[in-house]
């Protein structure tokens, strides 16, 4: 074991860096689209089926074949990194855009009405109103996309964009079950540690009540 | 029911307020005007028809009806919550529909039944909300906090830290009244105030609301089914039936009134707490 600790340690911290710099990349990427998507929606309810159907179509799309179908594509083909960020942003859109979406359109009628009725405008109502008591939706939604991006990061390393799947495909090609592990174990705890802490941060952002 | 008694001392009450009223202001002005109001919905369906009525400065009017009659639609028209399809509502003589609707809406107090108090909001933020977003330092708010607390009857060392859970209907209620009057505004729109609430705790609320009015002089418009409720508060009732004004007068006027519509809603009224004393 320790032996191959001291062989395989060093690649294994290298390829989880590499891996939570795709994750991380694509999680603010997807938030970044996703949130400010979801409140656009909740001004435009009407768009929400179309614009929720795509993002659940994306999210259909066997995470392998996504891969192929960008490996093509001009700009991002160059670089593996690229696709994979790409791919894991387009999986991560449609939990954060539903919670986003549904945070606010869960916000009590009453509050939301006396919001417009006490003269807050509407960047105040979003910022004091309606982002503070959707927050803990919203941060479910990343939860769940954190949780997904980690997991399919892995199979990024089929078109050579590295992470922990490196280590689990070599492990697959040469029957080695200790650098599946090595790959596994690592990505595993990654989804654990970012399901924990982001669940921590939901449950204190849970607004209470009225 | 009121007894006798009771009624001859809020008449008493009412008669002297409007007297000071009067005294103060030297002449009477509008200080909500309705001028041929219609709202209808895309559908075509009228949910207010042509209503014209002006409300004196500081006094207070209380809105009758059944449900559907349109008399939320109507105190909604005047924070333009409501856009009115036709007709002008005036505020102060000014149409609201050339008024920017934030600054409006800002200067008219506003109370729902629900409270729709900030649930993430302690007391003290969700009175001073108003402020806050006019820019107001936070020991003003702070300070005029505390004054409103206790005017609502509620002692803010016990109440400004609490979050609107913590809170019972009544309080809730009465910190609703005190963040609709944090910004002094000459204006107070009530919907079914104190709808949600025990005939006790109810029965409260109307006694520090008189306390209330009587020291701030604000123009109140009053959404209510409830009877009592208008006599013990209003100077005057208005009855909208199926958007349109049945019936337009003064509070002491009202039980009196040989209008079918008006004599239809007291039968009715009472009726209804006939049957209410018997289940109990």
């Amino acid at each position: 074991m320790s032996g191959f600790l001291a062989q395989y340690g060093g690649q294994i911290l290298t390829l989880t860096v590499e891996h939570l710099w795709l994750t991380g990349a694509a999680m603010l990427f997807a938030a970044a689209i996703a949130i400010p998507l979801g409140i656009v929606l909740t001004r435009k309810p009407g768009w929400a089926r179309p614009v929720m159907g795509v993002a659940n179509v994306l999210q259909t799309i066997p995470s392998l074949a996504m891969f192929g179908f960008l490996l093509p594509l001009p700009w991002l083909g160059e670089r593996a990194a690229r696709i994979a960020i790409v791919a894991l942003t387009a999986y991560a859109l449609l939990p954060i855009l539903r919670n986003t979406y549904a945070g606010i359109r869960g916000i009590d009628a009453a509050v939301l009405e006396t919001a417009r009725a006490l003269g807050l405008t509407g960047w105040q109502r979003l910022r004091m109103v309606e982002l503070p008591l959707a927050a803990s939706f919203i941060l479910a939604g990343l939860r769940t996309a954190a949780v997904t991006c980690v997991g399919i990061a892995t199979i990024a390393a089929a078109v050579g964009a590295g992470g922990l799947g490196e280590l689990i495909f070599r492990g697959v090609a040469s029957v080695d079950n200790r650098l599946v592990l090595a790959g596994a174990i690592p990505a595993a705890l990654l989804a654990l540690a970012a399901d924990g802490v982001l669940g921590l941060l939901e449950y204190r952002l849970k607004a209470p009540s009225a | 029911m009121l007894t006798k008694r009771e009624l001859r001392r809020i008449v008493t009450w009412k008669l002297a307020r409007r007297w000071f009223v009067a005294r103060k202001l030297g002449c009477m002005t509008a200080a909500v005007e309705f001028q041929d109001v219609v709202v209808a919905t895309r559908e075509g369906r009228r949910l207010l028809d042509g209503v014209s009525l002006a409300q004196e400065e500081g006094s207070v009017t209380a809105v009758l009806g059944k449900s559907g009659s349109g008399k939320t639609t109507l105190l909604r028209t005047v924070n333009r919550m409501v856009e009115v399809t036709a007709g002008e509502v005036l505020v102060h003589g000014k149409a609201v529909r050339n008024a920017d609707v934030i600054q409006l809406r800002r200067g008219i107090g506003y109370v729902i039944q629900e409270t729709g108090l900030f649930p993430h909001y302690s007391v003290e933020r969700n009175v001073g909300v108003v402020l806050e977003v006019m820019g107001q330092d936070r020991s003003t708010r702070v300070a005029r906090c505390e004054e409103l607390l206790r005017a609502v009857g509620l002692e803010p060392s016990m109440f400004a830290r609490r979050l609107p859970h913590q809170l019972s209907g009544g309080q809730r209620q009465r910190v609703g009244l005190a963040r609709a009057l944090a910004a002094e505004p000459e204006i107070l729109l009530m919907d079914e105030p104190f709808g949600a609430l025990d005939p006790v705790t109810r029965a409260e609320m109307h006694e520090m609301l008189r306390e209330l009015l009587a020291q701030m002089k604000k123009t109140v418009l009053l959404v209510t089914h409830d009877l009592d409720e208008a006599l013990v508060l209003a100077d005057r009732i208005v009855l909208l039936h199926e958007g349109k004004v049945a019936a337009d007068l003064s509070a002491e006027d009202f039980l009196r009134s040989e209008l079918p519509e008006v004599a239809a809603y007291v039968r009715a009224f009472h009726r209804g707490l006939l049957s209410k004393e018997a289940q109990t």
